[in-house]
């Protein structure tokens, strides 16, 4: 009884998960500029990730602790590897979409 | 022989996610510049982890999720380091 209710539980997760992703892989694909792709694919691989793992992990009990190390690395090392990939590419000299209307990072430099 | 049950909900799941990565593929592949490509390429790391562990559930190995975590750090580390050469640093 339980367990099925666990298991459905389980999936409703991984559905929100995968579609955390498919939602991800389509802003990759559409967005203007380099900067709001990688906003659009890392917030929701990350969230997706979280939200998949969480499901296998009501679904098989047995495997909660890794997957739960799993969500852990993902969730701490995404962003910190976005950012530096960011800072990256603007020092690479990357532009800014023509309609975006702020850059803190350039103002930041100038004080 | 593995025979494949296309009615499982982890093989549903499993072929999205392979949807996806092809569609994260469009981006490497047309990208106009390197760090575009870069980007791309984290995606589709992540969605290759969620492979691997759904992968493991639908067919009960537990292996496959210790080679995830081990993907996980290096991709993670290769990410970083292809940051470092694109600010023009010394790896």
């Amino acid at each position: 009884m339980i367990e099925e209710l666990l298991d459905y539980i389980g999936m409703f997760f991984v559905l929100i998960g995968s579609l955390f992703f498919l939602f991800g892989t389509i802003g990759l694909v559409r967005m203007p500029d380099l900067y709001n792709r990688m906003q659009a694919s890392t917030k929701t691989t990350t969230l997706g990730v979280l939200s998949f793992l969480v499901g296998i992990g009501l679904m098989e009990l047995s495997w909660l602790i890794k997957l739960l190390i799993i969500a852990f690395f993902v969730v701490l090392t995404a962003p910190i590897g976005a950012s530096a990939l960011a800072r990256a590419s603007y020092k690479h000299g990357i532009k800014l979409w023509k309609k975006s209307v702020v850059d803190k990072y350039k103002e930041g430099k100038n004080d | 022989m593995i025979s494949f049950d296309f009615t499982d909900p982890f093989i549903l799941t499993f072929l999205l996610l392979l949807v996806c990565m092809l569609i994260a593929m469009i981006r490497v592949l047309l990208g106009p510049t390197t760090p575009d490509r870069v980007v791309g390429l984290d995606t589709i790391n992540t969605l290759v982890i969620a492979a691997m562990i759904i992968y493991g559930a639908a067919f009960d190995e537990v292996i496959y999720i210790d080679v995830a975590i081990v993907y996980a750090l290096l991709s993670f580390i290769t990410t970083l380091f292809i940051a470092k050469y694109l600010e023009g640093g010394k790896l």
